[in-house]
Order: structure tokens, then sequence, then C-alpha cells
């Protein structure tokens, strides 16, 4: 793995001030009242875990906290900005992606079909520095390397590339903002087992080596084991239960989270017919 | 979990880059169409330095004579060499059309990538402000036109483009809307990209070859439009060499039994139109395909 | 497939079992890509006797759902198979017409996405009895009685409205229960499940294997079950054959399979997963991409190059099965690595170079 010079953190300190503050946020589209009274906070070098099914409200958390959607109430707060309402300057926007980059599940439209590895991480670049071209270069090499990409794959455009890499081009763009918070939208959810672990790996040492927090969207509990220090689980838009990942997975407090737990597939597992939560069937969503 | 793995994950290297691959994608037919084209331009760019003789100057004593030696397609009502003024026809004939699909590009792209980019209340107002024109035929507005500003090419030019712009802006919002919605355009969103930037340099170009197919398309229409309004007299204005004139000056043959001078405009322009037509059809299912 | 302990060493030949309802012999597939005959299977052989459940495991470019559609008889035009799939003692390849829609009422398959293998203009009654009315002239009323009986034995207890619903007003979970419910209408002997709850949420996951184990039990069919997890298949079948570049590398019985894998590839799989039990350092990660079985050279092993064990005999040819332990291993060092393939053991991580 190459040496990555990262700048470690920006001014405000080293874990003194959390990357990210999330309080009392609520998302309504229309009557759907997608997430309800959610509080988080991710200390630096913490990675936090969001995990939930579908309909939960994770997905969305994640589009807020990148602002992709707007909250309806409440606030978040990344390296102590606030981020609740949209950007309203050029400026403003391209500071907040210096601090908080998603990384999305799908590796076939997460990029621009029609660009190489290379001129997708160089247009990161020139948006955020204002570097001469030989400096770039070196820059996107050195993110070549940190994601694993051999000189091929960077000059490549994406259909040539499997889904594997793809996913790690998606994660040098990402990094190539310096960012102090990263979200992994079921990032390797896509991707077969072998190749997930490679990722996981990957991740494991970009988050040693720059001191990066992930906030890790999944619903894949043993992925979630595997990278991030605590967890929140979310039902329906609410928090059900939070604590440290081991706990919350080892010792699961609330109803659903057993649930979640019991239904992971394991050596040894028999799955069983029980009553679903709440009702006899689920609801008809489309 | 990956689901559908493309079967192909190594390809054979493209020779001649991608406009090559595009052509080599339409088939024979497309060729042709494509190769006609191409010999149309050439003389459209060239064409009055090809011409053997005077395409304007009259000789009234040769008036429809037919082919003789050294003037293949013999003499229209003036007495002119046909030839020679279809060669030099070419270019107002080809420039006008020309102008008719840029102009409808730029501004149909212009509004189809602001009404996907805004969504809501801009996509809306758009949208039913292009339903309003849809009800427009192109020659009505270049009559209107030709009544307002007076007969000539530029004006029924503007018009043309005026009333296939909703076309273009149609087909391309729906493309349009379909690159929108994709991860890749949201990550550039979260890197801080301004809107601008994003249409122009991703949006754009994903959708380039649906706006090449729809140009091709809209090439042929024009090109029949305006050879529709020169023929009313409102286009391009005699003496000066176009097909679509050139028609509308020699049709008088046609009963006289000297139908080669008016023919041979017409087949021009049929045999422009159809090469236009099929070659955007072809690129046109090569683009959906590729959606 | 029911298997007796056989001494290690014996060849494939020598498992066979009785009577088998589906019997997969030698089943290669090319398909013709971007002017190309490429392989997508590669000499499989599988077989599953009547009430039996079989996983059938792998990654992409494995070919386990090839197999499926193979199995189903859809595989697109211009496919090259050569090899024979029997089904009760027939052969399946040439069936045709009637026969064939014979051949579909006794083998049903449930798809990965129920919506894109639905009519959506069309209710779910019409849908679930559309086999019952059309191929066994059962009359219409008898057949929605049936309908409606078959949606409670998989948990949807209001049959009679939800047959009258479109399929986008039930949610994907409820939808794939439907398609259970279908599939099972024409009283089959065997259900093809091509990674039936890969989209759905874990609980409903979870709920849907249990309605399959059940009513699977309950009816007496056969199953073979496709997958990417190995730990899903061997919760509801009795053996998984582990799928590798187009071959079968493994067959073993479900609950050794973890513990005692007799393949590199199945423990390297094993061993690459997180556990949700503790945290690892790192991940055992495999080096190298899964192949497909087109990008596989025929004169070596298709795992030799990303695997820790690999030997020169390993690259000199592609191995056969080998039976071992009431097993099959497509290793050619399987007798030797007996009990050392899993990471952590003793042979483990020396790679030759």
């Amino acid at each position: 793995m190459t040496e990555l010079v990262l700048p470690r953190v920006g001014p405000g300190g080293n874990g003194d001030r959390p990357v990210l503050e999330v309080s009392g946020l609520r998302k309504e589209f229309g009557d759907l009242v997608a997430v309800d009274r959610v509080s988080f906070t991710v200390p630096g070098a913490r990675s936090l875990a969001i995990v939930g099914e579908s309909g939960s409200g994770k997905t969305t958390i994640a589009r807020m906290i990148v602002g992709l959607e707007r909250p309806t109430a409440g606030t978040i707060t990344t390296c102590g900005r606030d981020r609740s309402s949209p950007a309203r300057s050029a400026r403003e926007r391209r500071r907040r992606g210096s601090e908080v980059q998603i990384v999305f599940q799908d590796p076939y439209t997460s990029l621009d079909p029609r660009q190489t590895a290379e001129a997708t991480i160089d247009e990161v670049l020139r948006l955020h520095h204002g570097w001469p071209k030989e400096r770039r270069r070196a820059r996107i090499d050195e993110l070549a390397g940190l994601v694993g990409l051999d000189e091929r794959q960077v000059r490549a455009l994406p259909r040539a590339l499997s889904g594997g890499q793809r996913q790690r081009v998606a994660i040098a763009r990402a990094l190539a903002a310096e960012p102090r918070l990263l979200i992994l939208d079921e990032s390797v959810a896509a991707l077969d087992v072998s190749i997930q672990a490679q990722v996981l790996n990957l991740l494991a040492d970009i988050r040693d080596a720059t001191s990066v927090s992930f906030v890790l969207i999944s619903h894949d509990l043993a992925v979630v084991r595997q990278l991030t220090d605590d967890a929140i689980v979310l039902h329906r838009g609410v928090v059900v239960e939070q604590g440290p990942t081991g706990q919350v997975l080892d010792s699961p407090q609330h109803e659903y989270t057993k649930r979640l737990r019991a239904s992971v597939p394991r050596p040894g597992w028999k799955p069983k017919r029980g009553a679903l939560l709440g009702a006899g069937e689920e609801p008809a969503t489309p | 979990m990956s689901t559908a793995v493309p079967l192909v994950t190594v390809r054979a290297p493209r020779r001649g880059g991608r406009a090559a691959g595009l052509l080599r994608g339409t088939g024979p037919a497309g060729i042709a169409s494509a190769a006609v084209i191409g010999v149309a331009t050439i003389v459209a760019a060239i064409g009055p330095l090809l011409a053997p003789y005077s395409p304007t100057l009259p000789n009234l004593a040769l008036a429809f004579v037919g082919p003789t030696g050294g003037h293949a397609l013999g003499f229209d009502y003036e007495g002119r060499d046909v030839l020679s003024r279809l060669l030099a026809g070419a270019q107002s004939s080809m420039l006008g059309p020309l102008a008719v699909v840029m102009g409808a590009l730029v501004a149909g792209t212009l509004l189809a990538v602001i009404a996907a980019w805004r969504r809501g209340i801009a996509d809306a107002v758009i949208s039913s402000g292009l339903d309003i024109l849809f009800a427009f035929p192109g020659i009505l507005l270049a009559v209107l036109a030709a009544a307002v500003f007076g007969a000539g090419l530029p004006a029924a030019a503007i018009s043309l483009a005026i009333a296939y712009m909703p076309y273009v802006a149609r087909v391309l919002r729906g493309a349009a809307l379909k690159e929108r919605s994709q991860p890749y355009v949201a990550a550039l969103e979260v890197q801080g990209a301004s809107a601008t930037t994003i249409c122009l340099r991703h949006i754009v170009p994903n959708i380039m070859p649906l706006i090449v197919a729809q140009a091709t398309i809209l090439f042929g229409y024009a090109m029949v439009d305006l050879a529709a309004v020169s023929f009313l007299g409102l286009g391009v204005q005699p003496p000066a060499a176009n097909w679509g004139v050139m028609i509308s000056e020699n049709q008088v043959g046609i009963p006289q039994g000297y139908p080669l001078p008016a023919l041979a405009a017409g087949g021009c322009i049929v045999a422009v139109v159809i090469a236009f037509n099929v070659l955007g059809e072809r690129l046109f299912e090569q683009a959906q395909a590729r959606q | 497939m029911s298997v007796s302990p056989v001494g290690a060493g014996q060849s494939a030949a020598a498992i066979r079992p009785a009577e088998p309802l589906l019997e997969v012999d030698d089943l290669t597939v090319r398909l013709r890509v971007e002017g190309a005959q490429r392989s997508v299977l590669r000499d499989v052989s599988i077989s599953v006797s009547p009430g039996e459940a079989v996983g059938l495991v792998g990654e992409s470019g494995s070919g386990k759902s090839m197999t499926a559609r193979a199995i189903d008889r859809l595989l697109p035009r211009g496919a090259e198979v050569s090899g024979r799939i029997r089904f009760d003692g027939a052969d399946i390849m040439n069936l045709s017409g009637a026969a064939l829609r014979g051949y579909r009422n006794q083998v049903a398959m449930i798809f990965q996405d129920p919506r894109a293998h639905v009519n959506p203009v069309r209710r779910i009654g019409d849908f679930m009895t559309e086999a019952l009315r059309t191929n066994l002239d059962v009359p219409a009323a008898e057949a929605y009685r049936r309908a409606a009986d078959m949606l409670g034995q998989v948990g949807i207890t209001d049959g009679q409205r939800r047959l009258r619903q479109y399929p986008h007003e039930l949610s994907g979970g409820m939808l794939q229960r439907v398609m259970i419910a279908a599939a099972l209408m024409t009283e089959p002997k065997l259900l093809l499940a091509d990674e039936p709850t890969t989209a759905l949420d874990v609980t409903t996951q979870a709920e849907v294997m249990a309605i399959l184990d059940d009513l699977r039990r309950e009816f007496g069919l056969a199953m073979l079950f496709i997958t990417h997890d190995l730990e899903l298949a061997a919760a509801i079948c009795d053996s998984t054959a582990v799928m590798y570049a187009g071959q079968i590398v493994e067959v073993r019985e479900s609950a050794l399979l973890h513990d005692d894998p007799l393949h590199p590839y199945t423990a390297a799989l094993s061993a690459a997963r997180p556990d949700i039990a503790q945290t690892a350092t790192r991940l055992a990660a495999i080096p190298g991409r899964p192949l497909s079985a087109f990008e596989a050279p025929d004169s070596e092993c298709a795992f030799a190059p990303r695997c820790p064990h690999a030997r020169d005999i390993c690259r000199a040819e592609n191995p056969d099965l080998i039976g071992l332990d009431g097993g099959l291993s497509r290793c050619a060092r399987a007798i030797e690595l007996r009990g050392h393939v899993l990471p952590g053991s003793a042979e483990g991580g020396q790679a030759d170079d």
C-alpha cells in the first residue's frame, strides 16, 4: 500500500470536535414521514453504522447529510459548520464537498460512462485545488495506488472495469476531495463476496492511513461489525437502538434489533416462520 | 449483490475512433446514406467552383433544350445549364437546413436540460410552453415570418428553427431526466460542482448520440420545408440558385414535355433527404439501444 | 445427491444416486457474445433426487444462473449446448410444444426479481391460475379456490382480496411469496429457485426462506436453490454444490461445508465473509477476481492463479472431480489438502511462485 500524504485534519483539532452532529432530524415527503427525531454524533476518527431495511429512512438520512435532500426539521453540523440548509454560494458548496463525500451502491451508474478514471479524479482535484497539471498527475497516481488501481485501470473507461474496480474508482474520487467524513451508502452490497472482502480491507487501510471517519449505511450486519465502532438501528424512520457496534449486535435490547440479528444466516442457522413485527403482513409499498 | 454481470469484460479495441464505430453500427444503408451526405456536403462547399458553366446567366435561345454534349442535364427555362445550377444551388439548399437544425438544436437542448435539471415548476412551465409551440406547423410560421419581415432565407430559417425546437426538446428532456437521476450526477453535486458544469460537461455529452440522431433526422425535414418555402417564393429569391427555387421555376416545363430540369432538382432534394432520414433513424436506434 | 460413503480417490462416476429426479450430465454451454462463441458452462454434472434440496453457490460468472436456465430451457437462441439433462428419466433437451409445457408444469422456477417476471397489467389471480386453466383444463372457480388456499400456505391470509389485486399493490416480499405460491399451483416435482431472496430485506428473507423450507417438506418437493450466500444455502439444503468459472468445484453435505470444505475455493469463500460475532483486523480476501468460464483456460485449474495451495500439478491440467468423504472436489491436491484447506491451518498461505 502506498504511503499517502494527506493533511491530517483541518483547523478545529483532532477529535475534540465531532465530525458529524445530527440533531432532531425529520424529513417528510408529502404525507409520508420518512425520518423522525433522529439524533446522533460521530466523533473524529470513529465510524458509525446506520442499520436498517428498506423503508427505514437510512438512505434519506445519508442524502440529507450530503445535501441531496433538505431536512424538514432538525440540524446537521459537520466539522462545526451547519449544513441544514442548502449552500448559498459555489464556494460554500465546494467547502461542504471537501468535508463530506459519498460512495454509492451501484458501481455501474455511479461513474460518468464517458470519463476515464483518471479524468474523473482529475475533475475533482481541479474543483477543489488550484494545482498545476503535474501536481494533479502525481496526486492521481497516489490515489490510484491507495485504492489498488493499476496504470491500465486508471486510464480505462468504466465499461472496461469490473464492479469492484469501479467502486475503487468511486472511492478514489471521493478521497480526492480530502473529506473528513465518508458516507458509504451500501457501497459493498452489490459486490461479490470475494471482492467485498478486498474492498472492506481497502476501506480499513484508508481509515488507518488518513483518519477519515465512515458513516456506513448497510443492511448487512456482518459488514457493519467489520468496519464500524458504533451503530444506530433504524426502523420506519426512527432510531430504535444505538450504541457500540459490538454491544448492539451481541446483546440487542430492542425487539426489532433482536429480530434483525436472528434473521442473519450463519452456520447452523435455520429459518423459522414467525409473525412479522407489528402485523400479520407487511404493508404494500410499490 | 452483483446480479447480472456483463458477459464481456474485455473488448476488442475499436479502430478509427468513436465516429467510425458509430457509423459502422448503422449498417450498409447507414454507410451508403453517409456517403451521399458526404458528397452533397462537398458539393455545397465548392459547388460554384465545380460548375462548368454560369449558373445564373440566362440565354433564352437555349431554353429547355435537352441534354447535349457537355451539358449532361440540358438547359432550364432560362437557358442555363441545369447541372451547373444544381451544383451551385447545393450551397443554399444545404446551408439553409443547417441553420435551421443548429438553431433548433441549441435552443431545444438548452430548454430540455434546464427543464430536466430544475424539474418542478421550471419543468412544468417549459413543457407547457413547448406544447403550445407544437401547435404551429413550420411552414405556417415561415409564411407568417415572410409576411412580417419580407421574403428571404434568414426569416424562413429562423421561423422553422422555432417550429422544430419543441421536437428536439421533447426527446432530449426524457434522456436528460434519466441522466440527471443517475448516481454519478449526484456524486458531482456532492463534490460541489456547479449545475452549469454538470449539465455542460456531463449530461449533454452523455445524451450527445441522441442529439446527433435528432439533428440528422431534422435536417431532412428542414430541407423539405425550406424547399417548399422557396418553391412558394418566400425563401431564396430568384435568380439565386436553389433546388427548391429550381422546381418552382421549371415546373412549367413538365406539362410541356421538358420535365428534366424540375425533376433533376427534385431528385437531388429527395436523395439528400432520404439519406438524412435513413442515417438519422439508424443513429437514433443506436442511441436508444445505448440508453 | 444422496451421498454414500466412498473411499478417497474414487472417481465421480462411482457416486450416482438411485433414481434421481433431475440428472444433468456433462452440460457444456457456449453463447454467442460479440461475434465469438464463449463458454459459460463446462462439463456441469449435478443430480437431484426426489424430495431433496440441493444448493448451488457461486459468485459472478460462475454459471449458477445459466445452469438453472438450461434446466428450465430458457437459454438464449443460438446457444450451443452439449451434454444431457434428464428429468424423470426423459431427455428434456429436445422437447417442444405440449411436451415442453408439460415439463414446465413439473419444474417450477422462481426468479430473483418478481416484478420483472410478472405482467403488471394482469391481476394476481389471473396469473396464478393461468397454468391450471389453460394447460390442465381446471375450471376457473376451482382454480381460484386453489389459488386462495395456496396464498394461505405462504402466509397471505386474505387470499380472495389479494387475488383481485395487481402486482404493484404488493411489496417485494409479498410478491415473492405470491410467486412461490404460483409456482406450486401445478404441483411441480422440482423447484428451481434462482436467488429468490437476494433482493429482499434480511428479515423478509428469513421469512421467505422459512416458507420455502416448510412447503418443500410438506409437498415433498425437490429443490435446486441458487445463491451467492454459502450459509443461506446450507440453511435449507441437504447438500451444496459450489461453482467457479462455469464448473462445479465442490459438492458436499451442507452441514460439513463450513467447517470441513474440500476445495480451496470454498474455504476461501467462507473465510472472506466478515463475521457478525467479531471484528477481524483484516479479512482473508482472495486476491484477483472471480473468472467467468470463457476467461479460464482449459489447460489448468481455473482457481490456480488465486489459490494459496497451488502447485505445478494444478497448472498442468484442469482437474476432474474426485470423490472424498461422501463429497466431490475438483482439486488435484484434494486428498493431501484434506483438513488443511481453511486459511490458518497448517498448509494455508504458502503459494508456489
